[in-house]
């Protein structure tokens, strides 16, 4: 974990768009009058989505704005979150699992192959791809795990990494879910045999 | 009721206690950082662990006991080995991260960190791995922040939200990289912001402009009280030597609770600039320096050729009930009707009860509505505003303002600000009436803003009429408030400081200076009125600081300001309330008693004044009320007036700026940059 801070370069606007408004509004709707900031986490994410993966600070201040809450408890939650992204990510943001199972089976070597292929953690290379150790995805099952945007993409080796992301470089369409071929967590073994 | 045994010994505290209230109610002492009797509950610095006992058996593990309530019977140990290696434990943990920097930090001395660690820690930290740094924030020209001194207790957090109601100061980042912080860095604005330096238990928060300039244990203290507004909160003056090192205030729960506002706990540095210490003369339309004889000489002689009815004299916002009585004595005995205490053109007259808070402030407690009119309380007693912030916090309270709209850190309904919308609210016809009308213990806020201009009596009137209508005015209730924003106006009014029969008013006083009706006036530190062209009016200032009234004078008297001298002061409670002297004046200044008695003796006047303590017996007989200090001496229910015509009122605001209100904020340094930087911040923004 690193120290979470609004990021230097900052957009001139940020706005939600009707449908945003809506879905904010839905979900304003689910407490008792007067309690509005309960919806503060859901607009944050809206927002994050809205603003292409990170929150600048207008997308804050306009949050504040809606849920009439004092700009500084809605940084305190941007800030609190770690799925809240205070700096910009890629078109592609790879979220590598980092914690006790997937370090086990291997994250180092899937970290290694981000910096090798990205960069460094956090920056957004040339070609838009982001990445960033996060806590457990709670896909131990088919450690190592990682998420590239809304998909989970597991057994991975630094092998297969380093094709996903050559993959997505290419533009190539890239496979959803185990990398080696399981279906979901059944043992590898049995699954030869049924073969 | 409640039976609780604390360390073997049992104990009956009043029930639904927190574990660690019972125990400061019976006297044992539990360590604590993040608990604070006057904010919420946070829980978080684990430093109160105390073992609990029940029927059950001992806990399992310790209890926070801020957080944990009492019940019958429970047992608490707060002495058990258990309880002691927790607290060393959590204390070698706090002190992981904190640097030991005590000899260069300005809370050494009066630390709870510092106090704490000597009396509950181990004694020797194992840690050896690198302390962690955290960036300081600017929190504005008032706290210094040392940010790698925070123990995360979070008070100034709370206290920001639930104080100020400003929600100024947050915890950004978590865990390790929890940093306490204004949003953006921005400079901190509540009026109260300044108390976050007292509730800090570390030297994180601290005050920038005592900075390294004193220790405690160099410091006298002197009780005292504060006359920066009407409040009358209580305050400590810390001096060295003497000059006034800091203003810190005294617990008192029915004035100030135990919080000050910005501009009591920084205006002493303007305590040292721009003083008054010698008498000066106008001569050739220069002021030049002279002696006491000679400046009561010129100043007895005009008074001898001129005809009482020019005489006139207007006190100001700072002067002490002894200072007003004195110089009374004197215009009564010179013959002059022509007295003015309220300098701010303000109309109040008449019975105690049409000008005082009569519901006491703790009557705001008991409230269960708010209607303010014309009033802006978070400047003109930023104190009180808190107290109404935290009612308005509770469901069914309703708070309707009539009068200028204001940034009040609450919400409220805004009534509008033309005066003549009461009318409505009497007749039952406004929106708001409803509202009025469900509230059974509502309190009404009249400020002076409503109250200045020629109709202000007709509308105070009016406010009465409509206090009378709804719930405001019972028999075992009186809900209606008028509010003050100086210190010396309610007990200059309660000594009669006021225009006698045939007496000029405030703008009849002016206007006589510029026509020639008026060739003497007194200004008794009346720092707020503007004269006109008054080339032909002999002004005489008696006053401490070189403000508005010393430049428009022709004799400068000085005397002392009001914390180098004792002086009863009425709050607008009307609670009598002594300010006692911590330094010596300054120069040659005297007391105004003495000053009045030295006119007196060369004018051949029938009457002396031998000591302060005659004036104050004579004070004492004449308004035996004054002699109940702490007490709040209040009046009957209002009655009301017929004369009710406001055609032309308006509403003005009372206080326009809040850090520059009279002639010791304005020297003062400190308020002065404060003030520059608000406008600063504006242009920015």
């Amino acid at each position: 974990m690193t120290i979470k801070r609004l990021d230097i370069n900052q957009p001139n606007s940020f706005s939600f768009s009707n449908g945003d408004l809506k879905v904010i509004n839905k979900i304003i709707q689910n407490y008792p009058e007067g309690r509005k900031q309960s919806a503060v986490v859901p607009s944050l994410y809206i927002a994050q989505k809205r603003a292409g993966g990170w929150l600048p600070e207008k997308a804050i201040l306009k949050v504040s704005e809606i849920l009439e809450m004092p700009k500084i408890r809605v940084l305190e939650i941007a800030s609190f979150y770690s799925m809240f992204n205070l700096k910009p990510t890629g078109d592609y943001f790879i979220q590598v699992c980092g914690t006790t199972p997937c370090w086990l089976r291997g994250s180092d070597h899937i970290k290694k192959a981000c910096s090798e292929l990205i960069g460094d953690e956090g920056e957004v290379s040339g070609n838009r791809i982001s990445w960033l150790e996060v806590e457990c995805l709670g896909a131990c099952v088919n450690a190592p795990a990682v998420q590239i945007n809304e998909d989970y993409y597991e057994d991975l080796n630094y092998e297969n990494m380093i094709n996903l992301i050559n993959n997505i470089k290419d533009k190539k369409t890239i496979k959803i879910g185990s990398q080696i071929g399981r279906r979901s967590s059944e043992p590898k073994k049995v699954e030869k045999d049924n073969a | 009721m409640t039976k609780v045994i604390i360390d073997g010994k049992t104990f009956e505290v009043e029930e639904g206690l927190s574990i660690i209230q019972a125990c400061e109610d019976s006297g044992v002492e539990i360590p604590r950082f993040c608990y604070h009797e006057r904010l919420s509950v946070a829980g978080n610095c684990r430093m109160c662990l105390v073992d609990i006992e029940d029927s059950r058996g001992m806990s399992p593990k310790p209890v926070a006991s801020c957080a944990v309530p009492i019940s019958e019977g429970l047992i608490i140990h707060t002495k058990t080995d258990r309880v002691k290696s927790a607290r060393e434990g959590i204390m070698e943990f706090l002190l992981i991260n904190h640097p030991l920097d005590c000899p260069i930090c300005d809370q050494g001395g009066e630390c709870d960190l510092q106090d704490q660690s000597v009396a509950y820690g181990y004694g020797a930290s194992r840690y050896e791995q690198d302390k962690r740094s955290v960036e300081n924030k600017d929190m504005g020209p008032f706290i210094k922040t040392e940010m790698t001194r925070c123990i995360h207790c979070t008070r100034c957090v709370r206290f920001s939200s639930e104080v100020t109601g400003a929600d100024e100061i947050g915890a950004i980042g978590r865990g390790r990289d929890m940093e306490i912080t204004t949003y953006l860095d921005n400079a901190v604005q509540s009026e109260l912001s300044g108390n976050v330096i007292d509730l800090c238990p570390v030297g994180a928060l601290t005050s920038k402009p005592y900075a390294f300039s004193a220790r405690p244990w160099e410091l006298k203290h002197t009780e005292s009280i504060d006359v920066m507004d009407a409040v009358g909160s209580n305050i400590r003056i810390d001096t060295k030597g003497n000059k006034v090192m800091r203003v810190l205030p005294r617990v008192n729960e029915e004035v100030n609770e135990e919080w000050i506002s910005d501009k009591t706990r920084f205006f002493s540095d303007g305590l040292g600039l721009q003083r008054i210490d010698r008498p000066y003369l106008k001569e050739n339309g220069k002021l030049k320096e002279v002696s006491w004889e000679k400046a009561i000489n010129v100043l007895s002689n005009k008074l001898l050729s001129s005809k009482p009815e020019e005489v006139a004299s207007i006190s100001g916002d700072l002067p002490s009930i002894e200072s007003v009585y004195s110089l009374k004595k004197l215009m009564n005995f010179i013959g002059s009707p022509n007295i003015e205490c309220r300098e701010d053109g303000s109309k109040i007259s008449g019975n105690r009860e049409r000008w005082l808070f009569n519901s006491k402030f703790s009557g705001i407690e008991e409230s269960d509505g708010c209607l303010l009119i014309g009033t802006n309380p978070r400047y003109e007693a930023a104190l009180i505003n808190s107290r109404i912030l935290r009612k308005s916090k509770e469901s069914n309270y309703s708070i309707g303002l009539l009068g200028k709209e204001n940034q009040l850190n609450y919400g409220y309904n805004f009534l509008g600000e033309d005066p003549r919308t009461i009318n409505d609210l009497i007749s039952g016809s406004h929106a708001f009436c409803s509202k009025l009308k469900t509230m059974n213990k509502p309190i009404m806020i009249i400020g002076q803003g409503a109250l200045t201009g020629n109709s202000g009596e007709d509308f105070l009137n009016l406010c009465i009429k409509l206090a009378s209508k709804y719930n405001f005015l019972r028999h075992d209730w009186n809900g209606f408030n008028v509010l003050h924003n100086v210190a010396s106006r309610p007990g200059a009014m309660e000594v009669g400081f006021l225009p006698e029969s045939g007496g000029r008013n405030l703008d009849q006083i002016l206007e006589g200076c510029n026509d020639g009706k008026i060739s003497t006036l007194f200004l008794l530190g009346a720092d707020e009125v503007v004269l006109g062209d008054t080339s032909d009016c002999f002004v005489v200032y008696l006053g401490h600081h070189g403000d508005n009234g010393a430049h428009q004078a022709d004799l400068i008297l000085p005397s002392p300001a009001f914390n180098e001298q004792n002086g009863l002061y009425l709050n607008t409670e009307g609670r009598v309330q002594e300010s006692v002297r911590a330094t010596f004046p300054v120069g040659d200044a005297k007391e105004d008693w003495e000053i009045v008695s030295m006119i007196s003796k060369k004018m051949n006047l029938d009457f002396q004044i031998n000591s302060f303590d005659e004036l104050r017996d004579e004070i004492f007989k004449s308004f035996p009320d004054l002699k109940k200090f702490d007490q709040c001496i209040l009046g009957s229910l209002p009655k009301e007036m017929k004369n009710q015509n406001i055609k032309k009122h308006k509403f003005c605001n009372a206080v326009e700026n809040f850090w520059l209100t009279n002639s010791i904020t304005r020297s003062s340094k400190i308020l002065c940059d404060r003030n520059q930087f608000l406008a600063h911040e504006a242009l920015e923004n």
